[in-house]
């Protein structure tokens, strides 16, 4: 059975982040009007860059933790959203998918709004690095210091979540 | 007290490990492991205010004390997604 929660080399697919959470569900299933879904792709450019490719690296037991606190961050602001959220590691070519994110609840709002909050989260928390390999040469993106108790960043995260 | 070191992205490729060991005395903290490796290697004083670390897989501050045998981490400011 698919986790709900997932970081690995393996190409990622909506469909299976969907049946995860369609099984999770239990008897509570047929409660539920809405799952909204976000597949983040590489691009073939970044600030004025040709990127050809990119290779992700991850800490994955604390990435799965992080993963976990955005889920349970989730559960608290908006009780009534389930999460699926997979990353992929390793070589990515343009157009493959890097993340996979699905949140289902009773109603779209929220899940549209806890799915936003789940990838600006990742962004900040989850220990996760891009090595970009452009035209001419290649580097590390690097974006925030992860730091889970920064509230500021929670709240940046949830204003743009209901933006 | 002897604890592992692990290096991620960039720090990784300045220091050239992905995983060091590295012997300790007792009630050193991450900041002392930290201090340390950016003695061994300069380059990484550019990251003095934007890491964060871990031990054991969860993120811990710079004062936390270290055990023997804990995994110690080293993350530069991440970019996922």
């Amino acid at each position: 059975m698919t986790p709900l929660l997932a970081i690995g080399p393996e190409a990622l697919e909506l469909e299976r982040l969907a049946a995860a959470l369609d099984a999770s569900a239990g008897s509570n299933a047929g409660a539920d009007g809405a799952v909204v879904t976000f597949l983040g792709l590489v691009r073939n450019h970044n600030v004025g860059r040709r990127v050809r490719y990119l290779e992700y690296e991850a800490y994955a037991p604390l990435a799965l933790k992080a993963f976990e606190r955005i889920g349970a961050e989730i559960h608290e602001r908006w009780p009534d959203v389930r999460l699926a959220l997979h990353h992929r590691i390793g070589r990515l070519d343009i157009g493959e998918a890097s993340i996979a994110i699905a949140a289902r609840s009773p109603h779209r709002a929220n899940a549209y709004a806890a799915c936003r909050y789940a990838i600006e989260r990742v962004k900040q928390i989850a220990p996760i690095w891009k090595r970009e390999f452009f035209d001419g040469g290649d580097m590390w993106i690097e974006g925030a210091t992860a730091d889970p108790d920064d509230q500021r960043a929670r709240a940046e995260a949830e204003r743009i979540a209901c933006a | 007290m002897r604890v592992t070191v692990r290096l991620f992205a960039r720090l990784r490729d300045i220091t050239g490990a992905s995983e060091l060991a590295r012997d300790l005395a007792p009630g050193a903290t991450i900041g002392t492991v930290w201090r340390q490796l950016a003695g061994e290697f300069p380059a990484l004083a550019d990251y003095e205010r934007s890491i964060s670390s871990a031990v054991n897989a969860d993120y811990a501050r710079m004062d936390h004390v270290l055990h023997d045998g804990d995994e110690v981490a080293f993350l530069p400011p991440v970019s996922g997604g």
